[in-house]
C-alpha cells in the first residue's frame, strides 16, 4: 500500500474522521488526568464498544449503541460515587470489566458482532465513512464549546472544593456533565477509531504535553497538536506498511509519551 | 475604613457545631463590612469547625447562623490541593476565583506567568490565600492563613487583610498565631480549649 491510497474515500473519510478525534480526545484527556479519572476514558470506550455490538446484533444503529451505552456508564459511575464516596473510582473497574465482558460474548457467539468486534477492537476502521466524519465534525463543534464552558468550573471545583461549595454550586451535578460530554465523545470514536486507540489518544498527549506548557491553555494547545500530528504518522505508517491502524498509533503514542517524559527528565530546564 | 453597617453581614447565635458530634459551642458573633474578627483557641477548640458551617458545610446542632441576602462566601481552607505535573499558572489559578492580581506582593507578581509546580510551598501559599481573598465576595474566611508564610509573607498577609477589609469585606481569622490575630483582627472571640467531652 501506499499514500495514494488516501485520495480513496475508503481511507480519506477514516483518515479525516480520526483526525477530528485526535484533536478532541486529548482536550477531555486534559481534564480526565486534572480529577486523576483516566481510567474512566478505559472505561467508556470499552462500554462503547460493547453497545455498538449490543446494537448491531439487535439490528440497531451503531452510532446510537456506544454512545446509549457510555452515558449509562457515565451515569452508573456518578450514582456509583454517590452512593460510596470511599470507593471513588471502583466503578471504573467494574464497568471496563462489564464492557469488556459483554462484547467479547457477544463477538464469540454473533457472525457479524464478531466482525464488528474486531474492528472495534483492532481499531481498523473498516466501517468508518462519510456519516462518522460528519458525526465527529458534530461532536466537535458540540464538545469543544460544551468544554470551554466547563473549563473553569473544573479547574476551580478541583483547587478549591470547599470555596466551591461556599459558593453553593453544587460539584456532583458539574462532574455528571463533564462525564457526559466525555462518554459522548469517547464513544463516537471509539465506534470509528476503535477502543484502544481512543484511549491512547485521550491518555497520552495530554501526558505527553504536560511538561512543556506553561500554562493550561498551552498545555490543551499541545495536547490537540501532538494527538493530531500522532494519528497523521500513525495512519501513513499503517497505510504503508499495511498493519492495523490502532496498535500503530498506540505504539506511536507510547513512545511519544515515554520521549517527552525521559526528555523532560533529562533537560529540565527546556521544561516549562 | 467604612463604617459598620447596622445590618451585619453574618450573625452567629448560640451555634453549636461538630460532624458527627458537637465540637464547639455555644458561640455568639457578628461581622460587619470592614471588620476582621479572629477565632482563636487551642488546637482542637473547634475553630476551623465553626468556620466549616458558616460555610454551609459543617453540621448545625443547635443555634442560627443568618448571613444578609445576597452575600458571597469566599473560604480558605487548610487543605492544599496537589500541583504537581499540572500545567497551570499563577495568572490561570487567580483567574479561577476571580481575584485580580493588583497589590501582590512584588516578589510573587513577579512569578505570575510560572507554573504552580515550580514555585515554593511559601509562594504557593500566599498564591491560594491571594485568590481566596482577593476572590469577589463580602465575607471571607481564613483558615490558619499564616501557615508555610516566612515573616515577610506574614506581613504582606496582613496588610493584603487589612485593605481588603477597608475595601468592604467582612473577614473571619482563625489562627493559633495569637500575634498574628492581635495584629490582624478588630475583634476576637476565643473559644474554649479542648474537646467536648
Amino acid at each position: 500500500m501506499n499514500l495514494d491510497l488516501l485520495s480513496d474515500p475508503l481511507f480519506l473519510w477514516p483518515c479525516l474522521t480520526g483526525l477530528v478525534f485526535a484533536l478532541l480526545l486529548p482536550l477531555c484527556g486534559a481534564y480526565l488526568r486534572l480529577r486523576g479519572e483516566w481510567l474512566a476514558a478505559l472505561s467508556y470506550a470499552q462500554m462503547a464498544a460493547a453497545g455498538s455490538l449490543s446494537a448491531a446484533a439487535l439490528a440497531l444503529p451503531l452510532v446510537l449503541g456506544g454512545p446509549a451505552a457510555a452515558f449509562l456508564a457515565a451515569a452508573v459511575k456518578n450514582a456509583f460515587e454517590e452512593a460510596a464516596e470511599a470507593t471513588r473510582g471502583a466503578a471504573y473497574a467494574m464497568l471496563l470489566l462489564a464492557g469488556w465482558g459483554t462484547a467479547v460474548l457477544l463477538a464469540a457467539n454473533l457472525p457479524l458482532a464478531e466482525r464488528l468486534g474486531h474492528a472495534l477492537f483492532d481499531g481498523q476502521l473498516y466501517f468508518t465513512d462519510r456519516s462518522h466524519f460528519l458525526a465527529a465534525l458534530g461532536a466537535f463543534a458540540v464538545a469543544v464549546p460544551l468544554l470551554r464552558w466547563l473549563s473553569r468550573p473544573l479547574l476551580l471545583s478541583h483547587f478549591y472544593p470547599d470555596f466551591y461549595r461556599a459558593r453553593g454550586r453544587s460539584s456532583r451535578r458539574l462532574h455528571l456533565a463533564f462525564d457526559l460530554v466525555v462518554a459522548g465523545v469517547l464513544a463516537l470514536a471509539t465506534t470509528s477509531v476503535g477502543v484502544m486507540a481512543a484511549f491512547a489518544l485521550v491518555f497520552i498527549p495530554p501526558l505527553a504535553a504536560a511538561p512543556w506548557a506553561r500554562s493550561w491553555r498551552a498545555a490543551l494547545w499541545l495536547g490537540a497538536l501532538l494527538g493530531g500530528l500522532a494519528h497523521l504518522l500513525a495512519f501513513a505508517l499503517a497505510l504503508v506498511l499495511d498493519q492495523p491502524f490502532g496498535p500503530v498509533l498506540a505504539l506511536l503514542l507510547v513512545l511519544l509519551g515515554a520521549a517527552s517524559a525521559l526528555l523532560a527528565r533529562g533537560f529540565p530546564r527546556i521544561a516549562a | 475604613m467604612p463604617t459598620a453597617s447596622a445590618h451585619p453581614l453574618l450573625s452567629v447565635a448560640a451555634l453549636v457545631a461538630g460532624y458527627g458530634r458537637p465540637v464547639v459551642g455555644p458561640v455568639d458573633f457578628t461581622l460587619a463590612r470592614g471588620e476582621v474578627l479572629g477565632l482563636a483557641g487551642p488546637n482542637g477548640s473547634g475553630k476551623s469547625t465553626l468556620l466549616s458551617v458558616l460555610a454551609g458545610a459543617g453540621r448545625r446542632f443547635a443555634g442560627s447562623v443568618d448571613l444578609a441576602p445576597g452575600v458571597e462566601i469566599s473560604w480558605q481552607t487548610q487543605r492544599q490541593p496537589a500541583v504537581a505535573g499540572i500545567p497551570l499558572n499563577g495568572r490561570e489559578l487567580l483567574a479561577l476565583t476571580g481575584a485580580s492580581a493588583a497589590g501582590l506582593p512584588p516578589w510573587l507578581a513577579a512569578r505570575l506567568e510560572e507554573r504552580l509546580d515550580r514555585l515554593s510551598g511559601g509562594q504557593l501559599q500566599f498564591l491560594h490565600l491571594w485568590a481566596c481573598l482577593q476572590a469577589p465576595a463580602d465575607v471571607i474566611l481564613l483558615d490558619e492563613p499564616t501557615n508555610n508564610l516566612d515573616p515577610q509573607g506574614v506581613a504582606a498577609l496582613g496588610a493584603a487583610i487589612a485593605a481588603r477589609a477597608a475595601a468592604g469585606a467582612g473577614i473571619v481569622l482563625v489562627s493559633h498565631d495569637d500575634d498574628f490575630v492581635a495584629a490582624a483582627c478588630q475583634r476576637v472571640v476565643r473559644l474554649p480549649g479542648g474537646q467536648r467531652p
